[in-house]
Parts: structure tokens; C-alpha cells; sequence
């Protein structure tokens, strides 16, 4: 999912930015065995997360341990017990170092509520040594507008926006943001998106979390589903989408077709069932050549599939399927 | 559209002075900027010296009332500062989340504390600057050594910026923001900064004559009415507030 002009961009790039493909195999963020507990509620329980340059959402339902994982990575909380590296340093012990190499965005507040957006994101920049130029920032994130405006009367969506300037304003190599379009108006969502990627193409890795699938799917590398303290499925949202579910490919016909013959032409761990008088379902992994069996197969015995379609598995089959349907407390 | 490699990694934290000189300089005009606390530091006190020493309604004792109640409004306005508006202001920054989201910047903790200091004492120096020359137009003649008012005034500003800080770590903000008006009020009213503590019974004296406000205020009454040399047994006082203040914020403070 790199933009179209990656190339170009990579060979117009300046400075210290890394080849992308290069990049890649660089873990970022190591966490294992990670136990969290407050008080008698255990938080993470166990949670083995490896985190590569690049994108990496992690999704999981509310009280899952997202942000608790999150916030140990960023040193906020000491593990109970496990091991966490963030850009190969202890976030606990090597505080010093780590901090000004990352951006944190929480998953709310942090700012004075007192303070002008512009005088806090200006405050932020201070703090760095090399930061990015503050007003086309805010003009990039839709701030222009609202920079003297106290912290207490932004949005609730501006706030998010000024939090995520915020987290990016110091060049940081890597960025975590908590939940970072929640609550956002669809062109504020383009816009963080459009950033996230802008970020990634530069260089800087990403650690985010969302319960927007499809802003899983559009941005991240890789993902992370976190259930009840425990990472339980990890992967390219293709990969995601490929293994946890079948896909499934419909086509109409005349009633009564021969499905056991169909089922011989097919591999092995394929299904076919006639649902309805006319109306046939194949399930399993759907890819070019089983639609072409199927064609080729309909060719041979004289038939001609109607209304033929290929049904893949989004994110958020895969998530529902993986985390359950019923509501979480 | 951006540039290329706008967003390229380049951190780094800037120059620790620099960083402390920012924040001091945002605190300072976070506490400007806020209503409650300007009423707090500057308008009660200046309110309460022009009041009492322009209408006799508390007998100060013989003398003039403004050289009584100058020395005790500074110890106010120490108190009001360092004690009542640190402790809501860093209540609430701390319910907001914003120790937190600075404890990830490459601020040091340790810096953000120099930094409220630093904000403490030039809100201070304001505020000792405006009721000096308010005092001066009242007719106010100060004696004493000056750098020992000063050594006063430090020790009281580090007494009640630890429990000001202690509060403020510890409890709920709208708890800190109660309670530190409550104790700004009961202190007003019984820590001899307008009302003489000899007008208390003896018990009662002996016990506010222990409260940080009361050593402040008397301490200064002490050099600045009386031109005592060194008021031991005030700055006695006031540095083992300081300690045990500066000492349990230390061990009890909660960032978020
Ligand atoms: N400070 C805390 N004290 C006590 N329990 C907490 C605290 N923070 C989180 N928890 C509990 O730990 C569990 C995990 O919380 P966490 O905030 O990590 O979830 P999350 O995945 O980020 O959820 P959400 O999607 O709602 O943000 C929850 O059951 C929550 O109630
Ligand atoms: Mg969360």
C-alpha cells in the first residue's frame, strides 16, 4: 500500500531515511510475556507482540489491554512481569534515551486546558531539537483555524487532531497513537490517514490503535487482535483475512446441477452446496485458479453461471469471528 | 501536498535549560491567565492590605497597621502561590493527563519540577514587587536585613510548595481544589497574617504559632516591623516544613 510516486520519492529523499523494504525487518517494538495487573484485575496476561518499521494496528475489543499495552511500551507502566523493548531500550530503566525518539499521543487529555492549540503544539516543539515547522503542521491537520482557541473550547475532534500534531511535532522515529480517529469527522479521518502514510513513506514507524477495521486495513503492515489481555491472531490484513475465515464464491445456475461432480473438480479442503433451488455456494479459499475450476467446470457441463460472485473476508468477519459476536463488559 | 522526507526521523531533545525556560515560561502564563487564581494571588492580598490598613477594623497592636500587615499580606501571597494555586493548578493538570503526556516529552521530571519552581518564584517576585510599592503608597516603613526577608521568603515558598504538591499528587483535583481553599481561608484567618496571633487563647497560639503560615508571617513581621536580626526559631519552623513537605510530595506523588 505504498503511494504511487514511492519511487520517485525514495530517490528524491534527503537525510537519514531508510530504505523502506530494508526497513522492514526491523523490529521496533518487542514485548513478551508481558503480565499487567491492577490490583486484582489482570490487564495483559501474557501478551507476546512483536512490532516491525512500519504500521502496526493493534485491534481488540474495549478493556482488551490495547492502551495498557501501549502505555508499558511507552514506559508509563513497569511490567509485573515480561519483557518490553522499544527501539531495543527498556522503556522503564532508559527512559531518558527513549523519550525523545518517540511521539505519544494518549487516548485522551494531556493537554493544559488553559493553553492555546497553537501555544501548546509550539510548547511541544520547544522540547525537541529539531521539530517540525509548527503552522504548516496545523495547517496540514485542519488547526489552521482554530490556534487560539484554548485547549477547554476545541472539538472534541480538534483536540484529537492537536494530540496527534502533538505526538509527531518532534520527529520521532516511532509514534504511537492511542485510538487516534476516534470521534473524527470523515475528511479529519482522510487527513490523520493521509499523515500516518506520509509518516510511514518517511521513514517513521507507527504503532496505532483503532477499532475502525478498515483503517486497519488501508494503513497498517501488519496487524495485532488483542483479546482479554493475550495477542490471539497476527498478520498482514491479507493474511489476516486469508486465514482466519474462508471466502466464499456464489453463482446462480439451473436447479439441480450435479454439486458432487463439482466437488470432485475442486481441491481438496473446498465445500459446494446448492442453498437454494438454482442458488450455489462455494466455500474455501478463493483465489484465481478456483474460479476458473469452477468456470471451466460450468463450460463443460453446458451451464451458464449467473450472477457469479467472489465474497473475501473483510477484517472485520475475521475480528468478529476471532473475538465473538456478544458484547464485551 | 508535502514535501519529501518532511516527516524524515531527526529527534532529539533540546538543551535542558531551554526546555526548563519553556515550561517555567508556559506555567507562569497558565496561572496568569486563570481567573481564580489571579483573585488568589493578586487580588485578595492586595484587597486585604489596602482594606485593613486604610479602615481600622482588627486592632493590630500599637503601631502602624500597614507595618503589621505588610509583612503578614507577603506571607499570603507566598502562601497563595506556592501552596494554594500550585497545588490546583498541578491537581488538575495532573487529572487532565497533562504530567502524563509531558512525563513522555524528553522533559525529565526533574525538570518539570525546576520548571513549576521557577514559575512559583517569578509569580512571587510579581507579587512581592506590586504590594511593596501598593505598601510604599500606604505609608509603609520596612527595617531589617533585606537578604534575610529573602531567606524567609524562600524557605516559607519551599515549606508550602511540598504540601501543596503532596495534596496535589495525592488527592482527586476537585478534592485539592477544595481543601486548598478551605486551608488558604482557615490560614488567613488564623496564621497572624491580618489577625494578631496573641488575640488567640495561650493553648491555641502555641499550636498556630507551629503552622508554616504563621512562622512565615511572623519571621517577617519579626525583620521587616521590628528589624530583628535572625529569627531563628521561624526559619526553625519553617525548614522543617520544608523537609517533611518537599520529603513525603517525594515519596507520595502520583502522576496521573
Ligand atoms: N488505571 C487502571 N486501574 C484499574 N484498572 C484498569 C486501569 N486501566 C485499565 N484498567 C482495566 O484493565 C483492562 C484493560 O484496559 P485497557 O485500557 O488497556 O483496554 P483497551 O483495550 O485500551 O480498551 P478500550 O478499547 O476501551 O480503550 C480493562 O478491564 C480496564 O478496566
Ligand atoms: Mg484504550
Amino acid at each position: 500500500m505504498l503511494p504511487a510516486d514511492f519511487r520517485t520519492r525514495r530517490f528524491q529523499a534527503v537525510g537519514g531515511y531508510l530504505d523502506s523494504w530494508a526497513m522492514r525487518s526491523e523490529t521496533v517494538v518487542q514485548v513478551q510475556a508481558l503480565v499487567k495487573r491492577y490490583g486484582s484485575k489482570t490487564a495483559v496476561n501474557g501478551l507476546d507482540l512483536t512490532a516491525r518499521a512500519g504500521v502496526t494496528a493493534v485491534l481488540g475489543p474495549n478493556g482488551a489491554g490495547k492502551t495498557t499495552t501501549i502505555e508499558t511500551a511507552e514506559g508509563y507502566r513497569r511490567p509485573d512481569s515480561g519483557t518490553v523493548r522499544v527501539l531495543g531500550l527498556d522503556p522503564v530503566r532508559e527512559a531518558g534515551a527513549l523519550r525523545p525518539r518517540i511521539g505519544v499521543m494518549l487516548q485522551s487529555g494531556g493537554v493544559y486546558s488553559g493553553a492555546r492549540a497553537e501555544e501548546m503544539l509550539r510548547h511541544v516543539a520547544k522540547l525537541h531539537a529539531r521539530p517540525l515547522d509548527v503552522d504548516a503542521l496545523m495547517e496540514r491537520l485542519g488547526l489552521g483555524s482554530c490556534g487560539r482557541t484554548s485547549y477547554r473550547r476545541l472539538s472534541g475532534g480538534q483536540q484529537q487532531r492537536l494530540a496527534l500534531a502533538m505526538a509527531v511535532v518532534g520527529r520521532p522515529e516511532l509514534v504511537f497513537l492511542d485510538e487516534p480517529t476516534a470521534g473524527l469527522d470523515p475528511q479529519a479521518r482522510r487527513a490523520t490517514w493521509d499523515l500516518v502514510r506520509d509518516l510511514r513513506a518517511d521513514g517513521v514507524s507507527v504503532i496505532l490503535t483503532t477499532h475502525y477495521m478498515d483503517e486497519a486495513e488501508q494503513l497498517a503492515d501488519d496487524v495485532a487482535v488483542i483479546d482479554a489481555g493475550r495477542v490471539i491472531a497476527q498478520g498482514s490484513p491479507e493474511q489476516l483475512c486469508r486465514g482466519g475465515a474462508e471466502n466464499t464464491l456464489r453463482f446462480t445456475g439451473r436447479p439441480g446441477l450435479d454439486v458432487g461432480s463439482l466437488l470432485k473438480a475442486l481441491p481438496a479442503d473446498c465445500s459446494a452446496a446448492e442453498l437454494t433451488p438454482g442458488a450455489y455456494r462455494v466455500a474455501g479459499k478463493v483465489d484465481p485458479q478456483l474460479l476458473a475450476t469452477v468456470t471451466s467446470w460450468c463450460a463443460q457441463h453446458g451451464v451458464m453461471p449467473e450472477k457469479i460472485s467472489v465474497e473475501r473476508h473483510t477484517l472485520e468477519d475475521v475480528f468478529l469471528e476471532l473475538t465473538g459476536k456478544e458484547l464485551r463488559s | 501536498m508535502t514535501t519529501v522526507g518532511t516527516y524524515a526521523p531527526q529527534p532529539g531533545a533540546a538543551p535542558l535549560p531551554r526546555m526548563i525556560a519553556a515550561q517555567a515560561a508556559l506555567e507562569t502564563k497558565m496561572l496568569l491567565r486563570n481567573g481564580e487564581q489571579l483573585l488568589l494571588t493578586v487580588v485578595i492580598p492586595t484587597l486585604l492590605l489596602v482594606l485593613f490598613s486604610s479602615v481600622d477594623i482588627v486592632d493590630t497592636g500599637k503601631g502602624r497597621a500597614v507595618d503589621f500587615l505588610t509583612p503578614g499580606v507577603l506571607a499570603l501571597a507566598v502562601m497563595s502561590t506556592a501552596f494554594t494555586g500550585q497545588a490546583i493548578a498541578t491537581g488538575f493538570e495532573r487529572r487532565y493527563g497533562v504530567l502524563k503526556r509531558l512525563a513522555a516529552s524528553p522533559l525529565p521530571r526533574w525538570g518539570l519540577m525546576t520548571a513549576k519552581t521557577a514559575s512559583v518564584l517569578v509569580t512571587e517576585v510579581l507579587q512581592v514587587l506590586l504590594l511593596t510599592v501598593i505598601a510604599f503608597a500606604l505609608g509603609w516603613s520596612p527595617h531589617g536585613n533585606p537578604l534575610t526577608v529573602l531567606l524567609l521568603l524562600v524557605l516559607g515558598t519551599a515549606a508550602f510548595s511540598g504540601l501543596g504538591l503532596l495534596m496535589a499528587g495525592t488527592l482527586k483535583a476537585e478534592a485539592t481544589l477544595g481543601a486548598a481553599n478551605l486551608v488558604f481561608l482557615l490560614l488567613l484567618v488564623g496564621g497572624g497574617v491580618i489577625v494578631p496571633l496573641d488575640k488567640f487563647p495561650q493553648g491555641a497560639q502555641d499550636v498556630l504559632g507551629l503552622l508554616p503560615i504563621s512562622a512565615l508571617s511572623d519571621g517577617l513581621r519579626a525583620v521587616l516591623q521590628h528589624g530583628t536580626g535572625t529569627p531563628w526559631g521561624d526559619l526553625g519552623v519553617l525548614a522543617v516544613w520544608a523537609v517533611a513537605g518537599l520529603g513525603a510530595a517525594g515519596a507520595f506523588f502520583r502522576w496521573e
